[in-house]
């Protein structure tokens, strides 16, 4: 980088002159570019799941990696985002646009009202209480007659029509997913680089000292699970959609939100780029693991596997290792 | 009217099961500083120890103290797997090693069993008092519990180990300088923990239905009790099991049994946020 005083100038320089903002861009851009050469679906496919993964791992991060909070929850957001968008594009009949964003919005707006009251709890009560919330609110939703229960909502397939047809459709949720994921890492990026996400980490390494400084944690913890529930919201807005069925065996799946804890212990929590890598990682593993003939029912027991040698031997992730063997990275990659 | 009385009896009974699962959480996160989330499938693995060890033969109620021998072995190497590495540091690593190991358990166990339902039929007349009858089942589950419940109660407050278990819990680094050898206090804690979680599955598998996954809804369960009865506090636990048993007892005559986890979410929240020390708690001054 050219121009400013040496040292300071990285940390000064406008979010969008930094190298970094361009590595993002590039991962983007490699997203949304791989499938459309040779136009494969079965690439396309894998890396809608992987954006996914990413995007709630690299959501999650914003609790677990910065203020140290885990949230075995997060699917919630995703599969009551998933709920809001089918419902409204139902019988109310919202273009899909519309149906993501209120999503997102109303979903956000509730995580911001349940976190001032979960927040108020701290280290592992916090963690119990999230465990509570995915049961909750799916005991809630299979029982609310206007969601259609436990059967869940069905949606016409004519739907697909106003995006140009069913294939051109699975292309632009592709696309949209992409972005999704694209924004997910800049707002990663953006709080980490913020006063805000300073205030997070200092949660992170200790909330009462954070506190006597003047964080206010009450409010920054609720902020943080706020932000972070509106992109998943979207993502699983969009993921309902391509498969235009919700129910809440699906929608609050367990595996989801396991699986993108495991994705941010594997990358490194608390860095911006190893959700992605973890996530690109996790994904290979699962497709290797779903085919091989031994490993097929055991995804889980794998994963588990995987997370405890993690936690136990590699607590840093692949970032941390990276980090440790060459500390100049530390400078490019966060 | 005659209905709610007998419903409430049995709440008491069944609670005090529950009371039990919890005692078991309580006793590893009150001495060890762990929340134990590989709880769940130490209450379900009690619930199939029941269920192998009856098929092969084995009257119910004599697979007690098997199970409780059993369960203190893998909780003792649950120990040195997931838990011994991660004592002292951020409860968020303790959090997702013991998560891990419940994932890997419950894998393994779908993969073997599927999700069915099981059930174990135990045959005990049942107990007929005026207009009301209660099921066999349920009042020795109940009487079982109690008589653990002393024994452990005995065990912490009146022999030399059970006083050590409390020291450590509470101030490890006391307890060390007087020369009590915390890490193996702290491997037989979470030892009898796990025990008493597979016995409470065990005896909660005399009574319902159960299948590989329901060591979650239980566990919530054992957190709302521990939550009602104050951290770290066994006898409390058992109280704070009956009260939860009330709550079940008075709220399923009124709406449909799928709300129940519902309720006792909420009113884990909110006894968590209005009373974080439990409601059952001890006044320290």
């Amino acid at each position: 980088m050219r121009g400013g005083a040496p040292g300071g100038s990285a940390k000064h320089a406008a979010i969008v002159r930094r190298p970094f903002f361009w590595i993002i861009a590039l991962v983007i851009a490699a997203f949304a570019v791989a499938p459309l050469l040779g136009n494969d679906v079965e690439l396309r496919e894998s890396l809608l799941l992987a954006a996914v993964y990413i995007t709630l791992a690299s959501n999650l991060n914003i609790m677990l990696g910065y203020a140290g909070y885990v949230n075995f929850g997060s699917i919630v957001f995703f599969g009551l985002g998933g709920y809001l968008c089918i419902y409204l594009m139902g019988s109310p009949g919202w273009p899909l646009v519309a149906a993501i964003l209120v999503a997102g919005a109303g979903v956000s707006l509730l995580a911001l009202l349940f976190g001032l009251g979960i927040l108020r709890l701290r280290g592992a009560y916090f963690a119990l209480g999230t465990i509570g919330v995915n049961e909750a609110v799916q005991a809630f939703v299979s029982n609310f007659d206007p969601w259609g229960g436990s059967s869940g909502i069905y949606l016409s397939t004519e739907l697909f029509q106003a995006l140009g047809g069913p294939m051109q459709a699975l292309w632009s949720i592709y696309f949209l997913l992409v972005a999704v994921m694209g924004l997910s890492l800049y707002l990663s990026y953006a709080i980490k680089s913020s006063k805000f996400g300073l205030g997070l980490l200092a949660i992170g390494q200790n909330e009462d000292a954070a506190a006597v400084l003047g964080v206010p944690t009450a409010l920054y913890k609720a902020l943080a699970y706020s932000a972070s529930a509106f992109l998943p919201a979207i993502a699983g807005g969009l993921y309902f959609f391509k498969s235009a069925f919700i129910q809440p065996t699906d929608a609050f799946d367990l595996t989801f939100s396991t699986e993108a804890i495991v994705i941010i212990m594997l990358g490194g929590q608390g860095t911006i780029i190893g959700p992605v890598l973890g996530g690109y990682f996790y994904e290979e593993l699962r497709g290797w693991l779903l085919t091989s003939e031994t490993f097929s029912h055991f995804q889980l027991v794998v994963a588990g596997v995987l997370l405890l040698l993690i936690v136990l031997f590699l607590p840093g992730g692949l970032m941390g290792w990276l980090h440790g063997r060459w500390p100049k990275l530390r400078r490019v990659l966060e | 009217m005659s209905g709610l009385f007998a419903s409430i009896i049995d709440g008491v009974l069944v609670g005090s099961v529950y009371g039990l699962a919890a005692m078991g959480l309580t006793l590893i996160w009150g001495v060890t500083d762990v929340v134990n989330l590989t709880h769940g499938s130490a209450i379900v693995a009690g619930m199939f120890g029941l269920y192998l060890l009856t098929s092969t033969g084995v009257p119910p109620y004599a697979t007690l103290p098997l199970i409780l021998v059993g369960g203190f072995l893998v909780g003792l190497l649950l120990y040195w797997i997931c838990v011994h590495r991660v004592i002292g540091r951020p409860p968020l690593m303790s959090l997702l090693s013991t998560f891990s190991v419940n994932l890997v358990l419950i894998g393994l166990g779908t993969a073997v069993w599927g999700t069915a339902l099981f059930n174990v039929p135990v045959a005990l007349p049942s107990v007929s008092w005026q207009r009301y009858t209660f099921p066999g089942t349920h009042i020795l589950a109940a009487v079982l519990t109690a008589a653990i419940a002393g024994c452990l109660y005995v065990f912490l407050h009146r022999t030399r180990l059970g006083k050590a278990i409390r020291a450590v819990a509470n101030n490890r680094g006391a307890a060390e300088l007087v020369g009590i050898p915390t890490t193996q206090v702290l491997s037989l804690a979470f030892g009898l923990g796990v025990a008493l979680a597979g016995v409470s599955g065990m005896l909660i598998a005399t009574l319902f239905p159960f299948t590989l996954l329901s060591g979650d809804a239980y566990q919530l369960k054992s957190f709302v009790v521990i939550v009602l009865g104050g951290l770290g506090n066994p006898t409390g636990a058992l109280l704070g099991g009956i009260a939860l048993g009330l709550v079940e007892g008075l709220s399923t005559p009124f709406m449909p049994v799928s709300w129940t986890l519902v309720i006792e979410f909420v009113l884990f929240v909110i006894v968590l946020i209005a009373y974080p020390n439990g409601l059952l708690a001890p006044r320290r001054a």
